[in-house]
């Protein structure tokens, strides 16, 4: 009887745990194959326009209704799944491969040039984030490529820090010195024994970060200083169309819908991921 | 005939920002025979530890000079760093985290040998022969750090440390973790491979009993300075110096 209330809650937090990864992992892993496959999945043509249906409601043919040149929202909604998952993914993957080689460094080797690269990063940290990507698209032009490389810029710091951070604490350990002392050189050490015990709260931040950086991405879009039209993207699409939002309310439903749901279903995701990886709510 | 391990004026000054200079070793020097037993005792932040680290070149020195069975190692980096730990290994303070959380006891175990060109085949042989050596089975080699008892993980760790046969062994207080019955059955291990191996040890400990037991002679650290040197009985019987009384005072 004793037991049960220390042992029980435990057990029902993993499994719920669990089954949230599963649920948000089987969520988030249909958004990419939608993104992968937007081509097939259309119901109409997403560049074809059609001015004598401009602005239509939604109907069974246009579910979510049709723009200002008559092309069907869904078709383009589903086709901006490539767009904005397939950058944003990028875009996390990059900042955190960027972050993580250079904190890794910085915290291994130390020394002036980790001084120096700190600075920069502190620099970037500074910043407020998008001011400063608005700066760069704004100097670079537009387009897609650019935005990435914007939001690249001032978010690998973020990385950079907890790497350098966990390489340090690593660093001070007994089995790295053992390690040392066994004879492996520096790229093994990094490689066996720093990468995979520093890869978990990295991992997670960059989970974490996926949905904050669709919306960013799209943020830029919105601006005009992301994809350009006639690219569908979702933040493009809600700029092209929020003239038009007082006369015809539906016009901006379908891509702000679905920048809600694929948001969510990431932050919930890189939620879920954090608990699961949280020794806490992990059974020995 | 040469001493294994010579060590002179050996110091090392901590500099941080807005303190003083703080010399946790002062200008060391002793020597360790070939097959001998040399114990180090002293209290707590007396620079035990910081000198193991120096010896072991996991530290850099301030000053001094350490040779390693005739050769200069002081200054030696990477490639040649690594092939005179050959000659060198450390067992450390806190066994279980002596080895790598992520990786089984088997791969510490062998990480020296396949690092020194052993092929997988024979490295898994002989982490099997070194575990029982050391008194465990064969089949911790595929165990994690958590799965087994500090016992038994500073037993792994000395086979670890013996796996590519060193001259030297460095034991930093490498009993004090464990209980005392363990710490007997250790101490038994480390004298079986020290007459098998005719290994040299340096046993830091701040027991001054487990050093008159085990080792042929012992230096008194305090403050980073050697007070005291001589045969454990003789340095228990007639101490020489203030804090040497102290200490043994405070045991008996
Ligand atoms: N990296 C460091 N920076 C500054 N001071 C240090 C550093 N490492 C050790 N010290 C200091 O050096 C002194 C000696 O420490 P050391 O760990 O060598 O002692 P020890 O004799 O091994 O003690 P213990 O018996 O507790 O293991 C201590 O006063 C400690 O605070
Ligand atoms: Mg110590």
């Amino acid at each position: 009887m004793m037991k049960q209330p220390t042992v029980r809650p435990v057990k029902i937090r993993r499994d719920t745990v669990r089954a949230r990864l599963i649920v948000f992992g089987i969520l988030a892993v249909l958004l990419i194959l939608c993104s992968l496959f937007s081509e097939y999945l259309t119901p109409c043509d997403p560049y074809l326009q059609d001015l004598s249906n401009a602005k239509a409601a939604p109907s069974a043919q246009h579910i979510f209704g049709t723009d200002r040149y008559g092309r069907d929202m869904l078709s383009r909604v589903i086709v901006g799944t490539r767009t904005s998952i397939f950058s944003t993914l990028l875009l996390v993957a990059v900042i955190t491969v960027i972050g993580t080689v250079i904190g890794v460094f910085c915290g291994w080797h130390g020394g002036t040039i980790d001084t120096v690269l700190m600075r920069i990063s502190d620099m970037f940290l500074a910043f407020p984030g998008l001011v400063f990507a608005l700066a760069v698209a704004g100097v670079l032009g537009g387009g897609l490529h650019n935005a990435i490389f914007a939001l690249a810029a001032i978010s690998w710091p973020k990385y950079a820090r907890i790497a350098r951070s966990q390489t340090l604490s690593q660093k001070e350990t007994p089995w790295l010195m053992a390690a040392r002392l066994s004879g492996s050189g520096t790229v093994k050490i990094l490689a066996k024994h720093i990468l995979p015990n520093i890869i978990g709260p990295i991992l997670v931040t960059s989970m974490l970060d996926i949905g904050t950086m669709m919306m960013e991405l799209a943020g830029l879009s919105f601006l005009g200083l992301g994809a350009k039209p006639p690219i569908a993207e979702w933040g493009s699409m809600m700029s092209e169309n929020r003239a038009l939002m007082t006369t015809v309310p539906w016009i901006t439903m379908a891509p702000g819908l679905a920048i809600f749901v694929s948001v969510m279903i990431f932050n919930l995701l890189g939620d879920t991921v954090r608990d699961y990886a949280d020794p806490k709510t992990r059974g020995r | 005939m040469g001493s294994i391990l010579s060590v002179d004026s050996l110091t090392k000054v901590f500099t941080r920002k807005g303190q003083p200079d703080f010399a946790a070793v002062d200008h060391i020097s002793f020597e360790v025979d070939p097959g001998e037993c040399l114990g180090i005792i002293g209290e707590s932040g007396s620079g035990k530890s910081t000198a193991a680290a120096m010896i072991t070149r996991l530290i850099d020195p301030t000053e001094g000079r350490i040779i390693l069975d005739g050769q200069d190692i002081t200054r030696l980096r990477g490639r040649q760093l690594q092939t005179a730990y050959r000659k060198m290994q450390m067992v450390f303070q806190t066994p279980t985290e002596s080895f790598d959380p992520r990786r089984t006891l088997g791969d510490g175990i062998g990480e020296s040998l396949r690092n020194y060109g052993h092929c997988r085949a024979e490295v898994d042989r002989r982490v099997a022969q070194l575990l029982e050596q050391c008194g465990l089975p064969a089949d911790f080699a595929r165990r994690y750090p958590h799965q087994v008892s500090g016992g038994q993980c500073q037993r792994a760790a000395i086979a670890r440390a013996i796996a590519i046969k060193p001259k030297l062994l460095i034991c930093d207080e490498a009993t004090s973790a464990l209980d005392v019955t363990i710490q007997r059955e250790i101490l038994a291990l480390l004298s079986d491979l020290r007459r098998e191996m005719n290994l040299s040890i340096l046993f830091i400990c701040h027991d001054i009993a487990l050093v008159q037991q085990f080792c042929d002679r012992v230096l008194v650290m305090y403050k980073g300075r050697i007070v005291e040197e001589g045969v454990p009985d003789e340095v228990i019987r007639n101490p020489q110096n203030d804090y040497t009384k102290r200490l043994i005072e405070s045991i008996l």
